[in-house]
């Protein structure tokens, strides 16, 4: 925690941000400017060794930027807008934060202290916008008081349930002149995130388990969140109970791994929503009951009493009523049942006990594996996900690969074909479902981790909704590359069309005309970022052109079309139950 | 079930807006809600009147919990409390009815705090059901204008809680 100044030296309010963010680790922001945050970036330029500052080319892709490097991290991402637009771009990144438990801080200039409220130009009260989509929030109204929010806000934005936190800044509290003090008190007397697990509970977990025959555990992105996926991972091994995840989950347990049931919910697979339907006991670990996981909530897991563990004691019997409710920690929960059962192995049933148990989902899983079919005059979206993670895989690059997308159809494909086994690996937007989240989420991702490669599978509706990120992916020198799924469609909206419209096609076109060459032209448009394109069309040009992809040492889009025809498939629709997925 | 709840915030800019947005954007529905300075300036208390089963209270409490600005919440309904709504209401009453107002506010222990020719506003405190009575008792007067605070209520005696801070 060096400082540049010497005590007492009096620095600008500007100045104290951008030391404050240093002294809290940041290493990197993404931050667009404008009127009202110019100080900040005047501050920016001269810490520049110590903190890298990225450009973005629109606000929106910078929050995404930062949830990147937040959700591959787990440290918190910072990113920096002006005041009025360029703040309320921030409001989709928030909500998306706020949804995925996402830990950002968005620093947004504020104009001066002595015209807010007068509707001055660019002002918007970006607090008053943001209350219900952030963690907490901040109007800066003292330049003393910089260093006391900067710190409370790096406090709660990762402790507890993450989140995101916005820090308003008016540009005169950036002006003003102080001596600061780097390490105030915080004021949070109402911010109690930390709760321990009672040894009770996790004995009465324990009992849940020594009285049930079929359980299984249903992980969700607290798992990943809070560490916990070498201890769910333990806990699963010593108890032999199959695991289900959420799509924040994936990664939080080895795919490859005999327990692992792979995604349930809405496009889950069949053995995993089969298997939480018959189950008599259901570990709910870091998990929320999503309608996309749930379907009609009264018909989830009914058959199975339920322990739920989580750290946010207002998800406990939201949507379901838990037996065996555990507010805390996840890691710290499985780390605490894991060293039960080693000092004591009876405390659960030998794992062949669920032998009966694991013989069904077994034979549920044979009868039922994910599918598509296999054609030869196309390239299949499934098959480019699968193809590429076996190449991946070939080349020995996977376990040094992160994978996110943007949303619909490709987003699911990639959460059913892409097989991930490290936590962290792989990242969405789950719960606010944001398109053009794909693009600029890899690049915070290749920020946090120079070497990995880091992957956005997109498509073509999502990926033009933050296009203009190709001009920092290339200038930043950030070579992500994109695995763009073009069916020239909005495929998620076209396949409810199909199944619950009669194909009636209400706006789901995107390309010109089915009798002109599909529109727009991606490989043309990255080009003129000057980074690396190639459209392909044919199966058989796949395996080449995605090899080229990987090796180039410059940002690469390869523009693969697809046909628009498929559906994701397993599906339960929105409401629905079990007995109702579609499968074919 | 209809359940008082009793939240300590810390006294800052945006909090009122802010449990009040989320109780609206959850669908909660609120009977009353008051507000006001405590004993310590950096606090204030809310208290809510809330409608609904145990469910729905039990979800309004963690939401309210999860707010960071509020420091403490206690459903308060079961403990007895002292509660209290005050009422400034103005009915139009000539001279003649005058006295005639004036015993029903001094039967119900109100005050007159003020009075034209053609007016008084009576100001009264107490329980809802007494404030809603001394009400329909006005009506046959011509009720001009009525202001409620909502309700406030505190827990008797001496509270043990290691948490206050």
């Amino acid at each position: 925690m060096a400082k540049t100044t010497s005590p007492g030296t009096p620095q600008t309010g500007a100045d104290i941000l951008v030391q404050a963010l240093i002294n809290h680790g940041v290493e990197v922001v993404f931050a667009y400017p404008g009127g009202a945050s110019m100080p900040l970036h005047q501050s920016l330029t001269k810490y520049a060794p110590k903190l890298r500052t990225i450009l973005p080319r629109h606000e929106q892709g910078g929050g995404f930027m930062a949830q990147g490097y937040a959700r591959t991290t787990g440290k918190v991402g910072v990113c920096m807008a002006t005041s009025g637009p360029g703040a309320t771009n921030f409001v989709t990144c928030l909500a998306d934060a706020k949804m995925d438990s996402v830990p950002i801080i968005a620093i947004t200039g504020q104009v001066s202290s002595h015209v807010i409220g007068t509707d001055a130009f660019q002002e918007t009260p970006i607090v008053e916008v943001c209350r219900p989509i952030t963690k907490h929030h901040y109007l800066v109204q003292r330049t003393e008081d910089i260093t006391r929010v900067v710190k409370e806000a790096f406090h709660i934005a990762t402790t507890g349930r993450p989140g995101p936190i916005i820090i308003d800044l008016p540009k005169d509290i950036q002006q003003r002149s102080i001596v600061p003090d780097y390490d105030p008190p915080m004021n949070l007397p109402g911010y109690k995130p930390v709760r321990d697990a009672k040894k009770e509970q996790l004995e009465a977990l324990l009992a849940l388990i020594r009285g049930s025959k079929k359980p299984i555990i249903y992980a969700g992105g607290g798992v990943v969140n809070s560490g916990a996926a070498p201890y769910l991972k333990q806990f699963a091994e010593k108890t032999g109970i199959p695991v289900a995840l959420t799509v924040h989950g994936l990664g939080g347990f080895p795919s490859d791994h005999y327990l692992c049931l792979h995604m349930l919910g809405m496009h889950g697979t069949v053995y995993s929503n089969y298997a939480i339907n018959e189950a008599d006991a259901l570990l709910a670990f870091g998990v929320r009951f999503d309608d996309r996981v749930t379907g009609k909530v009264a018909e989830f897991a009914k058959h199975g009493k339920i322990a739920h563990v989580d750290i946010d004691p207002s998800e406990i019997n939201k949507i379901k009523f838990a037996q065996v409710p555990i507010v805390a920690n996840v890691a710290e929960v499985l780390k605490d049942l894991v060293a039960m059962i080693d000092a004591n192995p009876a405390l659960v049933p030998n794992p062949s006990a669920y032998k009966d148990w694991m013989r069904q989902i077994d034979e549920w899983r044979e009868n039922e594996p994910l599918k598509y079919q296999h054609r030869e005059d196309a390239i299949l979206p499934q098959y480019a996900i699968e193809r590429m993670q076996q190449i991946l895989r070939d080349r020995g690059q996977l376990d040094d690969t992160i994978v996110t997308t943007g949303v619909g159809q490709h987003q699911m494909w990639a959460a059913q074909f892409f097989k991930f086994n490290k936590a962290r690996s792989w990242f969405t937007s789950g719960g606010l479902g944001t398109m053009g989240f794909g693009l600029p989420g890899a690049l915070g991702a290749q920020v946090a981790h120079p070497l990995s490669t880091c992957i956005d599978i997109d498509g073509d509706g999502s990926f033009l909704m933050n296009i203009q990120e190709l001009a920092t992916a290339y200038t930043e020198k950030l070579p992500v590359k994109v695995l763009l799924l073009n069916n020239q469609h909005l495929g998620m909206v076209t396949q409810w069309e199909d199944r619950f419209f009669e194909g009636n096609r209400a706006h789901t076109y995107l390309g010109a005309g089915f009798e002109h060459e599909p529109y727009p032209d991606f490989v043309t448009i990255a080009r003129g970022f000057k980074c690396q394109s190639q459209r392909i069309v044919k199966k058989g040009d796949f395996d080449a052109a995605l090899k080229e992809m990987l090796d180039s040492r410059m940002p690469y889009v390869l523009d693969v079309l697809t046909p628009y025809q498929e559906h994701v498939l397993p599906m339960i629709p929105g409401g629905m139950t079990v007995r109702d997925i579609i499968k074919a | 079930m209809r359940h008082v709840l009793s939240a300590l915030v810390q006294n800052q800019p945006g909090v009122l807006a802010h449990v009040s947005g989320m109780l609206a954007s959850r669908g909660f529905n609120i009977d009353s809600l008051a507000v006001g300075e405590t004993e310590k300036p950096e606090f204030s208390r809310m208290t809510f009147v809330v409608k609904g089963d145990d469910r729905v209270l039990e979800q309004v409490r963690k939401q309210l919990d999860k707010i960071v600005s509020v420091v403490r919440v206690d459903d308060i309904s079961g403990e007895n409390p002292v509660e209290r709504d005050l009422m400034l209401i103005k009915v139009g009453v000539e001279a003649t009815k005058r006295s005639e107002v004036a015993l029903l506010v001094e039967m119900f222990r109100g005050r007159v705090v003020d009075i034209t020719h053609d007016t008084l506003m009576i100001e009264i405190s107490g329980q809802e059901s007494k404030v809603q009575a001394f009400i329909d008792l006005m009506r046959p007067f011509n009720i001009l204008e009525l202001a409620r605070t909502g309700r406030i209520a505190l827990v008797r005696g001496r509270v043990e809680s290691g948490e206050t801070p």
